[in-house]
């Protein structure tokens, strides 16, 4: 987990998404100091804007704010769920690090998320297709990466929901008639299924009882242990950036207002939001 | 009795007008070019009803020419009712030579099964096509299904077969079994039955497909790689008819329809009427010859 | 033996077609002339032209009497006509201002320019069954006639006027929604090309012109009742004649005769996408051949539903609506399944049959005494 210039895993720069018609002055008039995303002149929405970071192989990377601080837009951007409107990311596995991922085609984009990426929303049925067994969302994983031997398929599927503490006997049941921390692991097993070296993680324990959190937390720290998959952990719970997290930053009102070790950040707080934040962890 | 001079019926040759064959004859050489892919084109309305062979006969009536011999059959058989209906109206407007035989005739057309006598690379066949898309089961909407096939994205459609496996058993698909062709695009290949499709693969004839209601073309052109969707261990295979047997002829490698007499009894006879009237009357027809067919004892 | 097994198909079809033929005629005292239905079936007449898509109310009238008076077959009949003739010109665009006014009504707008004339219509009439209609004279027809044109003042007759639109003044106030740059200005021709969706609205509004008027009943319906959104108000409705012009080889514009056609403009508000922006009035369109006041009103509703981002309900959803309410198509495939599907089903059976023996398998092999009492 050494960090040299070379070794990165992922790049982000200037990573920005503004929603309405902004002028040159939108960027300017919104942000922490203005205390909001909103452009007084052209009224688009700054959701994020001049986001950079570094992301190591097999290192966990938490973004933390409140709703509205674009946390959760920066992750959508690199999963492809929605098209940027400025900014790059370079991804070593794909073509050496050299492509910007963002302006990739559909198709090269599909490549990227089956086969270097997971993602793990806060609501399963974003993550899953209801329609298909537990089984079968883990299939089509597999499937789109090349896998076409049922046997070999439904084997790897066992293997990952016991990993994920899900019972094998269900692999065949749809999700609907799971509980919702069920579904969640259903979610995990299906982003891992490729091995992929970035796993994103959206909220996804927030709704779940407590007892639940911590279980699934416990399981998401066990298997990037084991498989030392690189991370990035969106969260608006303190607490949960830091039982997962080595590295942080802080957002607000879509830009970025402090990032560092999570330990000190947790310390020693520089920003006087992350303070606030800090603060109000019980 | 007023002579009527005003309402008079004159037809073009072939019923439809030049404009609109121009226009299929390109969608068609479209389509060849691009082995299963599905090519919007305007279809015309007929005077036979939408859903009952409208496509096929856009085919049929763009490509025709007078010298041609018109074969047309129905669920394998050239006196059904609607293949008589068809047959009757590509006379009347064309007045071609129209034949029961499989081995005299240059274009064939088709509902839902391909003849069990080998095609030549002077036939073309034609197929009237209920649903062009394979994917309308896994997805409805038809901006996504076009998607679909341009970025090549048909993990749904697998998955739905591997739910299919793992509910029954096997893949529960029966006729219109889906294809890929030329190793890129998923076909539907109308509801012709499993039986019926490894005879495309390789094929010498030309295959040309029509949509009427759904006004979609697509075409297979002779010597072209065409596999039934199958896993590595979960493999397509043709329908088992092992302990039946035609009850006119004792012939088993055929595909057999199943038919009730009066008496309640079941019987099995040749579905295909022409090679069963071959095979009653030891005239001389060469099946098609595939690795299924190949395994079944005579 | 089924009707495949002997080689009697074609003579099962012509019989089927003398059979057919036989129950138009065995009770017909004199042949219908084809004048009386134009004239009498009027409204008949006009469903088949506008589902035909063409229009030609004679052909329309011989083919509902070929169609034994159902519509569905009739409008099939002309619209398989069309297809043999041959497209030589595109009309200049429609201007309904220039209508000759039969019927003229606003439901939102107490009094409009010209006033609210009703026209033709049975909206206010009783539907008490009329039994006189079944013992009518000629003597009585010419009768009506001579005393209802006795009533027109020849005298007083003024020229002829043409009427503003109600939208007009709506538009004139700033009322109306902008048309978006966006909302394609694309014309295709939905008869010379398929259809794609997302679809134009040029694409939208003939599918709905010619579409079938009880399908489109029951998606407008449906917005209405709550399964959609839009609130509509009867702008404009109006019925009459307008002229058609096309233009010849050397670009002079000519008249070629003219049509009656129902047209609709339906008003409902727009919920404004930005806060704080002025939220105006959208128009929905309908216009079709003939006089259809339901098909129209209908066709509104259904345009501005369809612009809706919200696809959730039905009548919002373009490939729903624009699909299913396309009468020859749908009429076409649903009656298709009288068409033999027994290769079809024998390819189902095969599956089913495997399928239930490899249960048996399972069930035998885990209860080796009760298998055996399973016996099919």
């Amino acid at each position: 987990m050494s960090r040299t210039d070379d070794n990165w895993l992922l790049t982000v720069r200037n990573l920005t998404k503004i929603y309405g018609e902004p002028n040159e002055n939108t960027l300017d008039l919104t942000g922490p100091i203005f205390n909001s995303n909103i452009c007084p002149e052209t009224e688009s929405i700054v959701a994020c804007a001049n986001i950079n970071f570094d992301l190591y192989p097999g290192e966990v990377l938490g973004i933390v704010g409140e709703s509205g601080s674009g946390k959760s837009t920066v992750v959508k951007l690199l999963y492809f769920d929605m098209e940027k409107s400025a900014g790059a990311a370079w991804l070593t596995p794909y073509n050496n690090g050299l492509a910007n991922i963002l302006d990739e085609s559909n198709q090269k984009k599909r490549f990227i998320r089956n086969h270097l990426m997971g993602m793990v929303y806060q609501n399963p049925r974003d993550g899953l297709n209801f329609r298909f067994s537990s089984g079968g969302n883990i299939a089509e994983k597999l499937i789109m990466a090349g896998e076409m031997h049922v046997g070999n398929i439904r084997g790897r599927a066992s293997d990952l929901l016991n990993k994920t503490e899900v019972p094998v006997l269900r692999m065949d049941d749809r999700p609907s008639s799971f509980s919702g921390g069920m579904q969640q692991r259903v979610q995990i097993a299906k982003a891992i299924a490729n091995n992929p070296p970035l796993l994103f993680l959206d909220e996804v324990t927030t709704g779940l009882d407590v007892s639940v959190q911590a279980k699934v937390l416990d399981l998401i720290r066990e298997l990037q242990q084991d498989l030392g998959i690189a991370m990035i952990v969106v969260s608006h719970d303190l607490s949960v950036i830091r039982m997962l997290t080595d590295r942080t930053i802080v957002m607000k009102n879509g830009r970025i207002v402090e990032s560092g070790l999570t330990d000190q950040i947790l310390q020693d707080p520089q920003h006087e939001y992350s303070q606030l934040l800090v603060s109000s962890l019980l | 009795m007023v002579e009527n001079k005003k309402y008079v019926n004159k037809y073009n040759f072939a019923f439809i007008d030049e404009a609109t064959k121009k226009e299929i004859r390109r969608k068609l050489l479209k389509a060849v070019a691009i082995p299963g892919y599905q090519v919007p084109y305007s279809s015309p309305e007929m005077p036979i009803s939408r859903g009952w062979g409208t496509g096929g006969l856009h085919v049929t009536l763009a490509i025709i020419g007078k010298e041609d011999i018109f074969k047309i059959i129905d669920q394998g058989s050239d006196a059904s009712v609607n293949a008589c209906n068809l047959r009757e109206f590509v006379h009347m407007m064309t007045n071609v030579k129209t034949t029961f035989d499989t081995a005299e005739a240059t274009l064939i057309q088709t509902r839902h099964r391909i003849t069990e006598e080998e095609l030549n690379e002077n036939q073309i066949f034609i197929y009237q096509v209920p649903q062009p898309e394979p994917l309308r089961g896994v997805e409805r909407y038809e901006n996504k299904t076009r998607q679909m096939h341009g970025e090549a994205d048909y993990a749904k459609m697998w998955v739905s077969l591997y739910e299919s496996f793992v509910r029954h058993g096997d893949i529960m698909l029966g006729a219109g079994y889906p294809v890929k062709v030329n190793n890129r695009y998923i076909m539907a290949p109308s509801p012709i039955p499993k039986w019926d499709v490894p005879n495309l693969n390789f094929s010498k004839a030309l295959h040309l497909y029509g949509a009427g209601r759904e006004k979609r073309l697509y075409a297979i052109p002779p010597y072209t790689p065409v596999e039934p969707l199958e896993f590595e261990d979960v493999k397509f295979h043709t329908e088992d008819f092992k302990g039946t047997e035609c009850y006119k002829t004792g012939y088993k490698k055929a595909f057999l329809d199943e038919l009730y007499f009066d008496d309640g009894s079941k019987h099995f006879v040749i579905n295909d009427s022409n090679f069963l009237d071959k095979l009653s009357e030891n005239a001389s027809a060469k099946q098609h010859s595939n690795k299924y067919i190949d395994q079944i004892e005579a | 033996m089924g009707y495949v097994a002997v080689k009697g198909g074609t003579d099962a079809i012509h019989n089927s077609q003398e059979l057919v033929e036989f129950y138009r005629l065995k009770n017909a005292t004199t042949p219908l002339d084809v004048k009386q239905i134009r004239a009498q079936l009027r409204l008949a007449v006009d469903k088949v032209i506008g589902e035909g898509g063409l229009y030609a109310p004679e052909y329309a009238a011989i083919a509902l009497k070929q169609a034994e008076g159902e519509v569905f077959e009739a409008a099939f009949i002309l619209r398989a006509f069309r297809t043999t003739l041959q497209r030589r010109y595109y009309s200049e665009t429609i201007n309904t201002r220039e209508m000759f006014v039969k019927r003229k009504i606003s439901a939102s707008f107490r009094e409009i320019p010209g006033g609210q004339i009703l026209g033709p219509t049975r909206d206010y009439t009783q539907r008490i069954l009329d039994t006189s209609k079944a013992v009518e004279t000629s003597e009585e027809v010419e009768k009506f006639l001579e005393v209802f044109e006795s009533k027109i003042n020849k005298d007083k007759l003024q020229s002829i006027k043409t009427f503003g639109k109600v939208i007009d003044l709506l538009k004139e106030e700033g009322l109306l929604k902008q048309v978006d740059k966006n909302e394609d200005q694309t014309l295709i021709d939905i008869t010379r090309e398929a259809i794609k969706f997302p679809a134009p609205r040029s694409a939208r509004l003939q599918m709905l012109a010619r579409a079938e008027t009880g399908g489109l009943m029951a998606m407008g319906y449906s917005s209405m009742r709550g399964f959609g959104n839009v609130h509509p108000t009867v702008g404009e409705l109006r019925y009459g004649n307008v002229p058609v012009r096309i233009k010849d080889p050397s670009g002079r514009i000519r008249y070629a005769g003219k049509i009656e056609v129902t047209e609709a403009e339906m008003i409902s508000s727009v919920s404004a996408a930005k806060k704080n922006a002025i939220p105006k009035y959208t128009i929905g369109y309908g216009l079709c051949f003939g006089q259809n006041d339901t098909k129209v009103i209908c066709m509104g509703i259904l345009d501005t539903a369809m612009r809706s981002p919200d696809t959730s309900a039905p009548a919002n959803d373009q490939e729903f609506v624009l699909y299913h309410t396309e009468g020859i198509e749908s009429m076409g495939f649903t009656n298709h399944l009288k068409l033999p599907h027994y290769v079809t089903f024998q390819s189902g059976l095969k599956n089913i049959r495997e399928a239930i023996n490899r249960n048996g398998d399972k069930a035998a092999a885990a209860k080796p005494e009760e298998a055996q009492v399973q016996a099919y």
